[in-house]
Order: C-alpha cells, then structure tokens, then sequence
C-alpha cells in the first residue's frame, strides 16, 4: 500500500517537472492551441468515470459516472477537434523557395 | 483482460501525452502533437473499457454519444472569438467529472477511506468542485451573461480565505475518521460557492490569468483523483494539465506586473484608479485623418502593427489583414507586435490573426518586436493601450508601473485607432496619445481600418 502511494507520488512530482520544461518550449503564438489540448487530455478523466458508469456498484454512481463520462467526452471530443481546427489556421507566407521556382517556371517557357 | 497489459496501454497512453506537449514547442509539428494525443486518449479508453470491473456498456454508449453530441458541434461552430468562453466551459466540465467521480468513491467506500486516499479525494473534490462554479462565472463574464466589472465588497478577501479553510478543515476531520458522512455535502457545497466567490471580484482584463489559474486547478483535481483510483495515467495527465497552467498564469501574471501571491489568492482584479487618472489632462492631442494617415503609411519602410482586444470587439482582423496587404504589396515591410495579454487568454490575438488568414511568421512577441520599433516608420495601434503606456517605464506612482509594454513611443510616428480618448481597463491615461509623433485616428476600429484601406488602395492606383 504505502509503496504504491509513493509511486504514485514520484510519478506525479516528476510528470509535473517534466511538463513544466516541455510547456516552457511552447511560443507564445501557439498558448491558446496548447491550453485547448491540455483540456482534451484533461478529458482522460473518462478513465475514471467510464468504470463508474460501467461497474453497476450502485444507482448513485451509476447515475453520477453517465453525467461524468458525458462531461469528459465533450472535453475529449471537442477539444482535441477545435485544437486541430485552430492549428490548421496557422499558416506561414508562401515560402520564398517556391514563389522563386514558379517564378522560373513561368520563365521556362 | 490481464491487468499487466492494461497498465502497459496506460503507459503508452501517458507517454503519448508528454509527445503531444512536446510536438507543440514549434507551429509544423503542432498538429502532430494532436494526432499523438487523439491515438493516446483512444488507447487509454480502449483499456478501460477493457477492464474487469466494467460490465455493462449501456450508460457508457449514451453517454459516449451524448458527449459527442454537444462537442462535435461546439468545435466546429464556436468562433475563434469565443474562444476563451469555450476553454472556460470545458475546465467546468473537466472539474465536473473529477468531482463527481471523487464524490460517487466517497459514497461507495466510506467510512472504509484509508488515511491518504481521503486527503486525496478531498482536494479532488474541493478543487474540482470550486473550479466547476468558478469556471462557469469565468464563462459568464466572458460570455458578457454576467456583468464584466469587478464586484469588491469589504473582508472580501478574509471571507473568501474562511470558506476554504472550513472546507479543508472538513476534509481534515473525514481523513481523520472517514465516517462522518454527513460532513461530505457541506464541503460539496462550501467548495461550490468558494468557486463563485473566487470569480465575482475579477473583472474582464485578469481573465487571461483566471483561465490559466483554473486549468491548473482541474488538472490538479485530476492528479488527484490517479491517487484515489490509483492509476498512473491520470496523475501524468493531470500533472501535464497542472504545470501547463500554472507556468501560464506566471507568464500572464508577469506579462501584467502582478505578484505571484496576488494571483494564488485570487485577489486580482482591483487595479484602483489611481490619482494618476485625477489629473484629467486637458493637454493636446492630435488627430488626423484616414487620408493623411495612408499617405504617411504608404511612405514607410517598416510599419509596425500592435493589435489589442479592441480589435477583436470591433471584428476588424479581418480588414487589418487586407491593409496589411495593401502595404506589403506597395513595399512596404509590416509586423504584427503581440503583447501576451492581448487578448482574453493566452495566446488569443495569434488565434484571431490567424483566423483572418495573417502568416504566423508576420507575428512577433514582444521581446523579439521591441528593439524594432525603434526602426520602425510607423506603430500603427489598433484596439489596444494600457500596453502602450510609457507610463509603465517612467511614472512611479502609476498603477501599470513596472508592466512590461511595446515601445511603440519609439517609433518615428504613432497612430492611434481609438475610438474616444477615455482611459483602457488600467483607468489610467495614456502618455503615449500626447506626444508630439502621435497622431489620433478616432472612429470605429472597422471602420477606419476599412477607410485607411481605400486610400491605400487608390494611392497605390494613382502610382
């Protein structure tokens, strides 16, 4: 029991350090996207709540994992396709290689 | 299935996340990043679903759909303006099912809770609960549902602190002897005003670190509740979700001079109007007119723009994006400055910008942007102040002093799209309006940017 629990913690101490030097990567441009995927992460509360609705221990826990799996599905779903619908907006100037290389296309001929 | 294989999936499922993250450091790999995270959160549902103490699917596959239902369609109509309303709902839901959860284990198991899995299921619990009705009002405010200003009242703050010390106390005595069952519906309820509490005197400029904070908040409630079901793959993810929000709410909070102990407490959002705002300036200022103002544009070199959420209330993205064309097509180079709180959460102004179809690379950060201005022909500021006031750098007393700002003052000139002189959220004046190298272009954001656009155009037709 209590090596499990200091498991536990060692993995939440270093997950929080680690994320904390990978969040630091991320540019300013992208922090919207990033928080909107960490919320569809955050939907991996599902895991806990879909043994809930799915275990039949009792009609309270059944009744409050369906309003849990619900609410994390809409997190899951929802937010990993706005992330994807954002990031697709992002998009640089035409590279200069390739208006180069049209440009002597056009020339070629 | 056997459980070793099932904590393998979990694995892989955690790992999966940390690339996610990772692959968001640079605008090319972002969208790998999400594809990793869809096939790690598929993963981890597939070895749930497969374990032993599942046997009926019947709520699952309602709710599954249910939960499709609404967020298929909120990702694909919610506009980019919206955006901040829409991270609010979902830290709300997010909290909610770690909540509930923590709730229902409570019930299930007490007054057999060991010692260390109560204190856990507490701070689920509490924070999840008080992030739920915290994230709401967040979503009100910004949704304009709720009223935007501040509401401060006396021992705001010495009320607000009570109530969560109850809470914890509460939550002490249950891990202490989990059978008081009875206590369970107070700190339920305690924690859900806290979370309406915490939010009422927030007014709408600190959003940016108030949705930061409270994404820290339900990845934290999500850690917690890996301990309760002791299962790995919640503490990485609710960690991940922790650190991301917690290193925002820094980063706002520096980007807007608040002390990191001012934002823990919740006790932003009473930026006083100083006496700074008492002086009410009669001095002179400038304005000029669209015409005049294209034809200094259209004689630049470098012209830098400095967007604010002003921009975004006036929905002229998308006509900033045209003049900037305009301007790029007569020679003219252009930058986009963007302050880290322009906008109603991280990162907000690059979202909207790209969703009018402006180049990532035209964006710079402040750090990067600042030592242009002062090669810059032109700052041309649209829907933005308070991060434009010299005031921040020279006067002591202001409130803003100290706030790290663009240096558009160094530009050798500097418009002003505005649409009256009165004061930003900061309700101070801003020394910048009256330097000599300012020129004040007063009208709506849209529609001066649209004039400003036409006399482009036709300068560069009568060339």
């Amino acid at each position: 029991m209590t090596s499990r629990i200091e498991v536990g913690l060692y993995v939440f101490v270093l997950a929080t350090f680690l994320g904390y030097e990978v969040i630091r990567r991320v540019p300013s441009l992208l922090h919207t996207p990033l928080m909107s995927l960490t919320n569809a992460i955050s939907g991996i509360s599902l895991v806990g709540s879909l043994i809930l609705a799915g275990a039949r221990h009792s009609t309270l826990s059944t009744v409050l994992g369906t309003v849990a799996v619900t609410a994390s599905t809409i997190n899951v779903v929802g937010g990993f396709l706005i992330t994807d619908r954002m990031l697709r907006m992002f998009r640089r100037r035409e590279p200069r290689r390739r208006q180069a290389a049209s440009r002597e296309a056009e020339k070629a001929p | 299935m056997n459980d070793h294989a099932i904590q393998f999936i979990y694995l892989a499922s955690g790992a999966s996340f940390i690339l996610a993250l990772r692959w968001m450091s640079a605008p090319a790999t972002a969208r790998r990043g999400v594809w990793i995270g869809e096939a790690g959160m598929l993963l981890a549902i597939i070895g749930t679903l497969l374990r032993a103490e599942i046997v009926s699917y019947q709520w699952i596959v309602v709710a599954l759909f249910l939960g499709s239902a609404i967020g298929i369609p909120m990702a694909f109509f919610m506009p980019m303006t919206a955006m901040p309303q829409r991270i609010a709902l979902s830290h709300a839901f997010g909290a909610l099912a770690a909540a509930l959860v923590g709730t229902s284990e409570f019930y299930l198991h007490a007054p057999h809770i060991a010692a260390f899995t109560m204190s856990a299921l507490g701070i689920e619990v509490v924070l999840g609960f008080l992030t739920f009705t915290g994230s709401l009002m967040a979503f009100g405010k910004l949704q304009e549902i709720l009223p935007q200003r501040p509401i401060v009242y006396r021992g705001q703050n010495y009320m607000n602190l009570g109530m969560l010390a109850a809470a914890i106390a509460l939550v002490v005595v249950l891990v202490v002897d989990p059978s008081h069952k009875e206590l369970f519906p107070v700190i339920v309820a305690l924690a859900l005003v806290f979370g309406v509490l915490l939010i009422i005197p927030i007014g709408g400029a600190d959003m940016p670190t108030v949705i930061s904070l409270l994404n820290s908040y339900a990845g934290l409630s999500g850690a917690a509740m890996g301990f309760v079901l002791d299962n790995k793959v919640l503490i990485i993810a609710g960690a991940l979700d922790g650190s991301s929000g917690f290193l925002l709410s820094l980063i706002m909070s520096r980007a807007m001079n608040r002390s990191f102990r001012n934002v823990l407490f919740g006790a932003f959002g009473q930026l006083q109007v100083s006496e700074a705002a008492g002086g009410a300036d009669q001095r002179p200022v400038r304005s000029g007119t669209a015409e005049e103002a294209a034809m200094i544009l259209d004689a630049a070199r470098l012209v830098i723009i400095v967007p604010g959420y002003g921009l975004a209330v006036a929905q002229a993205q998308h006509k900033v994006k045209e003049l900037a064309d305009a301007l790029m097509k007569r020679g003219v180079e252009v930058k986009f400055a963007i302050h880290p709180v322009a906008g109603r959460m991280p990162g907000h102004m690059n979202v909207l910008l790209a969703d009018a179809d402006v180049p990532y690379d035209l964006l710079f950060e402040m750090d990067v942007v600042n030592p242009e201005f002062a090669q810059a022909d032109v700052a041309l500021i649209v829907g933005a102040n308070d991060v434009t006031n010299p005031a921040a750098r020279t006067r002591e007393g202001s409130p803003i002093y100290g706030m790290p700002i663009l240096n558009v003052d160094q530009a050798q000139t500097v418009m002003v799209v505005k649409r009256s002189m009165a004061p930003g959220f900061a309700g101070i004046d801003n020394d910048l309006y009256y330097l000599d190298k300012t020129t004040m272009l007063f009208g709506d954001a849209k529609a001066m940017v649209t004039e400003l656009v036409s006399e482009v155009s036709r300068l560069a037709v009568g060339a």
